[in-house]
């Protein structure tokens, strides 16, 4: 176990490095100056040569890549130019928030998805299957951007229940946090529910028709025992893979709705980092989402090896 | 034993009847269900839409009215107006060719260098398919619209690029299927009985591996354009896609958003256009794979 | 007089495409306490749905339709309890369990053996968990699973297919039933295992006094092991009586024409096998009258009127659905007597060597972590030796592992074998670049054992014959190819209005043809069949069978036959080579080897298949070696049959024995011949 747990260590920080490397790589095909972007454009040809030195904009793209990567393994991504902090200083302030958004989503759609999906499969064909699965198709196409402005709309606008913006952590204003963060949630959890939902049910519908089950009933057992005993750990292993792609794509999300209702997460970062063109700060906060998401990907993975005897380590 | 007597043209006629049975088969089996039947003539409308778009719009989309701006809905204006006083709905009618061409042409993008790609590393293993891999699954744990962010940044907004951003974000998934794909059929018996014939590689490829690896992939083509049609109106919205004038679904939710007081229908209209062609798309793309291959029902 | 279980016309019915079509119809049987019943029949045949539809354990589309089913100590037809009530679930696993054929599917992954034996012991009776513990161990003892209490806390794939099928006796037998229903339980199994598995099967049912039914399509298992035997085909019930009536008194058509077709171990050099010809009926397209009709050479036109399922009894205590009277029958059977069948056809061998194997090796490495670093060898094959003449047939025969399907491979120069020299007609081309191979790629071609995986589905029937004619230039023109290919189509016994047809729309026999069409195209010299009737049903396998060695006959082709079923092996072959473990054990010509088998190993497996006839059966020696093949990763030093060899001596385990001549070219790998 110990074993492949390095082996994935070893892979994943391989996959990072290829990643900061494909990062680097397009940044530096950015169009325009990038020392102009920095400094407003009005600086003397000495000054810019002096910037030119120091961004070491004179060496090979290599080169500069290695040097750029051994102050980023120090934690040193450079200093944002728009917003004048160290981009290591901003993105800590953010995402401590977007985290909070996407895990609360995470652990609300992880529960509820799997109930659905359990619901719909044993009682496949009746009514209750019809309109969860439906629902869940239909929910899986809604834009998130959209289903905020709506909730927004709704909630906010017409019946004045929730404030449409803002974020405050629960410790500084618990009641206020808490009206605030409804909507955001919501809109991110209701993707995650419906395809955790699809995924169980079908799922349990592959593992109803193995062999094993038949073997189960043959032995006389009751068929909730064959269910809950026999068929549902079977089936919910291959939706915890699908777990770690569900948080990535809530951070991915939290963008959308970080920038609808107006939060200061490491969505809207990266949206005003694009806008301002701030290099240092878009490879930092690309990188820093990848670490993420590579790290929920390695624990969804040895969870998966864990929990899952069908998988020896030796 | 050398004369052969037997009728060509009855041969030719055995063969249309076959294919002909099982073009009818895969109708038969795709509209079984009547909700496939809806989304396909729901789809098939909003093709026929965006093609006459400039014929049936009621008003030219880009003309600005500073009189008749963000008005509600109205007998003139269906829709009611934007902040420029342009047709919301003529605007609605247009933008479904940004997310249909986007769509189809960010897909048809993904999945030709996705294929390649995923059949050179799955056909020849070893090192190539180490460094093919590597690449592949780093693209991947980027998730999808940061990754798409990112290059918007440097590719910059309009059709053709957005299609291609949206290409090579998405084309993981092809990589990884046809790899996968590939490396199961290089292991039947009818390559190994190719290869013992004295096929070489390329025609085995080409010839054996290619025809027979394709229909799960035309199956995940047709349930991509959805998703890519959502990434697509996510860009536009954040503004980073389709850049004014032109209208395009996404970028309109987010210009009506300010307006949502005096003109509620100009941000959530285009929002209902979205999700019902990705429902409608969807709905397809699953019907597809269930009539083209019983076996993939029930997986997701 | 009450049975233990009878089963009255029991019909189930299937739905599909909006029809319902009967999938079994008007079938009744008996068991009663204690004995062996077995039922035989081709896929299809409604066998295995006869035993779910007891246990109620069909699943949607289909359903029970209608009969009659009655367990001893239960009040009243059993088919009017519900599938799920109380009753039906104490029947099922309490009073008759069953045993499925997929060893690796059918046992749950993620559930501990241990607690699987469990639960269905506690289901059951009334016992503690301590007392279910202790009882699942001793069931796993009784079906020899060494070091049980250790193993109890395994999951399923711990265990090789074996093992499992063993847990999966010691989970049916553990609450003790009445019945136990073994369903194709040892087909996915080797000869040795399954012998093992089945003798253990009898020893505990005997024990208990437990009622089995055997389900398999195997004649020879029944003969061995049933004490009455049941015939189906087409879901229906064609013939029943006790064993030795069965096969020393054929009654129904169908049965005589099973009997005739299948090669049996102890046939004589030149016996024909009569094929039956066509298909199975499809269920949805069965006819109202004899289901067997259409293929029966005993047909007359009042068959089609007779539509009266039901068994009638012809002899004491023997049944037949057959409405033909004992006269009419043996006029028919006297009139097929002088039929001509053809005389076997014959082979001439002639003294040209075609193909000379000399000590071939070869090894897999095994890389491990993530450098990639080697750290051994799988040693698939080692010093292979052979020779096979021009007009030749060698069967080479083995379990799974040992390394026969690398062979092939090595010959048909898909593996470069390490070491050894392959010598095709003068030229060593064991080592040859695939530029060097152009011209012997046509000389030797391949006949694949699972006709679903050999065609390309997306061409069609016409250019999978063709394509090595254009690959190779045999053929100058379009005309010249179309006019070669439809040759084919009839050397293989298609009609070439089928050449557009893609494989799906094929049957499993005629895809077979397709292929030896394939390999035929080219003008080969040698041909390997690669297991080549085993996906096959039985009475499609004659048809195969009787169409290589005519096309041998006519060709003077060579064939290397590779199968595990030694019956087939030995009819086709002239001479047969035996290997275990990557080893060869044993070559001699077919007669020889059947008679005076030298090899410990040959005389496991010669004693392992079972011949079609009871009383055969009866006064053969039963050698039942211990264990399992063991994995090719873990071969044993020394002889590598050591650990399992009744005659092992200290010389055995320390020095691999040498291929040597015992006389007569009867060679052995044996330190004790």
């Amino acid at each position: 176990m110990a074993r492949y747990i390095l082996q994935r260590l070893g892979q994943t920080l391989l996959i990072l490095l290829i990643v900061s490397f494909i990062t680097y790589l397009l940044i530096d095909f950015l169009p325009g100056d990038p020392i102009a972007a920095m400094t407003g454009g009005e600086i003397s040809g000495e000054t810019y040569d002096r910037l030119y030195h120091e961004l070491n904009m004179d060496k090979p793209v290599l080169v500069r890549y290695i040097l750029w990567l051994r102050n980023a393994l120090c934690g040193n991504f450079g200093t944002s130019q728009t917003y004048n902090k160290s981009v290591m200083t901003i993105i800590g302030e953010r995402l401590p928030i977007t985290l909070y958004l996407s895990l609360l989503a995470f652990f609300i759609s992880v529960p509820l998805g799997i109930l659905f999906g359990i619901i719909s499969a044993v009682k496949r064909g009746s009514a209750a299957d019809t309109a969860v699965t439906l629902t869940a198709n239909i929910c899986c196409c809604l834009p998130q951007f959209w289903l905020g402005i709506l909730f927004m709309y709704v909630f906010s606008m017409l019946l004045g229940w929730l404030p449409s913006m803002g974020f405050v952590w629960p410790w500084q204003d618990f009641g206020q946090s808490v009206k605030q963060t409804i909507m955001p949630v919501l809109c991110l959890a209701i993707g995650g529910i419906a395809s955790i939902t699809r995924q169980t049910r079908s799922s349990m519908l592959e593992v109803i028709r193995q062999d094993y089950i038949r073997t189960a009933r043959s032995k006389g057992l009751k068929q909730k025992k064959v269910i809950y005993v026999h068929a549902l750990k079977n089936a919910l292993l291959p939706v915890i893979t699908l777990m770690g792609l569900r948080l990535g794509g809530m951070i991915g999300g939290s963008v959308f709705v970080e920038n609808v209702f107006v939060i200061p997460g490491m969505g809207s970062l990266l949206v005003n980092a694009i806008n301002s063109q701030d290099i240092q700060l878009i490879q930092g906060c690309v990188l820093m989402i990848t670490l993420f998401t590579s790290v929920v990907n390695l624990i969804t993975d040895i969870v998966y090896v864990a929990v899952d005897p069908r998988i020896k380590i030796v | 034993m050398s004369e052969v007597a037997f009728d060509k043209k009855a041969a030719a006629e055995a063969s249309r009847a076959y294919k002909k049975k099982h073009r009818k088969q895969f109708v038969k089996t795709l509209f079984s269900r009547k909700i496939v039947l809806v989304a396909a003539i729901i789809t098939l409308l909003i093709i026929l839409v965006s093609i006459f778009a400039y014929q049936i719009v009621p008003y030219e989309p880009n003309k600005i009215s500073i009189k008749e701006r963000t008005q509600g809905p109205s007998a003139a204006h269906w829709l009611g107006t934007d902040e420029f006083g342009r047709d919301v709905l003529s605007r609605i009618i247009v933008g479904s060719r940004v997310s249909l061409i986007v769509g189809v042409l960010a897909v048809v993008i993904a999945c030709i260098i996705g294929t390649a790609f995923g059949m050179i590393a799955g056909y020849f293993g070893g090192v190539v398919d180490d460094v093919i891999n590597r690449i592949s699954e780093a693209i991947r744990v980027i998730p999808q619209v940061v990754l798409a962010i990112a290059l918007c940044a440097v590719f910059g907004g309009g059709i053709l690029n957005l299609s291609i951003i949206l290409g090579i974000s998405n084309m993981t998934i092809y990589v990884r299927m046809m790899r996968s794909e590939v490396m199961s059929i290089k292991e039947r018996d009818y390559i190994m009985a190719g290869k013992l014939q004295g096929n070489s590689s390329f025609r085995l490829m080409v010839k054996h591996v290619l025809p027979n690896s394709i229909s799960p992939i035309i199956v995940t083509m047709t349930q991509q354009i959805g998703n890519t049609i959502l990434s697509e109106a996510g860009l536009s919205f954040l503004g980073l896609g389709i850049s004014q004038p032109t209208a395009s679904w996404g970028s309109m939710v987010s210009g009506g958003r300010d307006y949502l007081l005096t003109n509620p229908v100009y941000s959530l209209a285009p929002g209902i256009c979205i999700a019902l062609l990705v429902i409608c798309l969807n709905t397809l793309g699953d019907g597809i794979r269930d009539a083209l291959d019983p076996r993939l029902r029930g997986e997701l | 007089m009450a049975h233990l279980l009878e089963v009255k016309n029991l019909a189930t019915t299937f739905r599909s495409d909006g029809k319902e079509f009967n999938a079994i119809e008007g079938v009744s049987l008996h068991v009663d306490r204690g004995e062996i019943v077995g039922i035989v029949g081709e896929s299809g045949s409604g066998k295995s749905v006869t035993m779910l539809s007891v246990l109620q354990l069909i699943a949607s589309p289909g359903r029970v339709a209608g009969g009659e089913v009655y367990l001893e100590g239960v009040e009243g037809n059993l088919l009017n309890h519900d599938g799920e009530s109380e009753m039906m679930r104490q029947v099922r696993g309490g009073r008759i369990s069953m045993i499925f054929q997929e060893p690796m599917t059918s046992l749950n992954p993620v559930l501990t053996v241990g607690y699987q034996i469990q639960e269905n012991l506690m289901l059951h009776s009334n016992m503690s968990a301590a007392e279910a513990k202790a009882r699942t161990i001793e069931a796993m003892k009784m079906v020899n699973i060494p070091d049980a209490e250790t193993r109890y806390g395994y999951y399923p794939q711990q265990f090789s297919g074996g093992m499992r099928q063993r847990i999966m006796i010691a989970m049916a037998m553990a609450p003790k039933p009445d019945i136990l229903i073994a369903d194709e339980a040892t087909t996915a199994l080797d000869v040795t295992t399954q012998a093992q598995l089945l003798e253990m099967i009898r020893r505990i049912a005997k024990e208990t006094n437990t009622a089995v039914i055997m389900v398999t399509h195997n004649l020879g298992l029944v003969a061995r092991y049933a004490e009455r035997i049941y015939v189906m085909y087409g879901g229906h019930m064609m013939e029943t009586s006790n064993a030795k009536e069965i096969f020393h008194h054929t009654e129904h058509p169908y049965t005589r024409a099973l009997l005739r077709a299948i090669p049996r171990l102890d046939d004589p050099k030149d016996r024909i096998l009569i094929p039956i010809d066509g298909l199975p009926p499809v269920p949805s397209m069965r006819p109202a009258y004899c289901p067997f009709y259409a293929r029966c050479e005993y047909r007359c036109d009042r068959c089609k009127e007779h539509t009266d399922a039901t068994l009638k009894e012809v002899r004491p205590g023997h049944y037949s659905a057959c409405c033909l009277t004992q006269a009419e029958l043996d006029a028919k059977e006297e009139e097929l007597k002088h039929k001509d069948y053809g005389a076997s056809p014959e082979r001439h061998p002639n003294d040209t060597l075609c193909l000379d194997v000399r000590d071939v090796r070869k090894y897999f490495p095994v890389y491990k972590g993530l450098m990639k670093r080697k750290v051994g060898d799988v040693k698939a094959i080692e010093d292979i030796t052979f020779t096979i003449k021009q007009g030749e047939t060698l069967g080479v025969v083995g379990e799974s592992g040992c390394g026969k399907t690398t062979l092939a491979r090595c010959i048909m120069r898909m593996y470069e074998p390490d070491e050894g020299q392959i010598i095709f007609h003068g030229k060593d081309i064991a080592h040859s670049k695939d530029r060097e191979l152009k011209p012997f790629r046509p000389q030797v071609s391949m006949i694949f054992q699972d006709p679903f995986s050999s065609l390309d589905p997306r061409q069609n029937a016409g250019s999978i014959v063709g394509e090595s004619l254009l690959i190779h230039k045999m053929v100058k023109n379009r005309l010249e190819y179309d006019q070669k290919v439809d040759e084919l189509f009839q050397k293989v016994g298609l009609d070439p209005l089928m050449k557009e047809r893609v494989a799906h729309e094929f049957s499993g026999g005629q895809r077979q043809r397709i292929g030896i069409a394939r390999a035929l195209s080219s003008d080969p010299k040698l041909i390997i069949c690669d297991e080549p009737i085993s996906a096959l049903d039985v009475s499609i396998q004659a048809q195969i069978i009787n169409l290589l060695e005519n096309i041998q006959a006519e060709m003077g082709l060579s064939y290397i036959f590779i199968a595990h079923d030694l019956a087939v092996v030995k009819h086709i072959s002239d001479r047969i080579l035996v290997m275990y473990l990557g080893r060869v054990m044993e070559i001699a010509t077919c007669d020889d080897l059947y008679e005076r088998p030298l090899h410990p190993y040959t005389q496991a497996l010669l004693s392992a298949i079972p011949v079609a006839d009871p009383t055969v059966e009866e006064q053969r020696e039963a050698i039942t070696v211990q264990g399992e093949v063991p994995s090719i990763l873990k071969r044993p030093s020394g002889c590598p049959f050591h650990n399992r060899c009744p005659k092992c001596t200290k010389r055995c385990e320390e020095e691999t024995p040498v291929l040597h001549d015992a006389g007569d070219g009867h060679m052995v790998a044996c330190h004790l011949v």
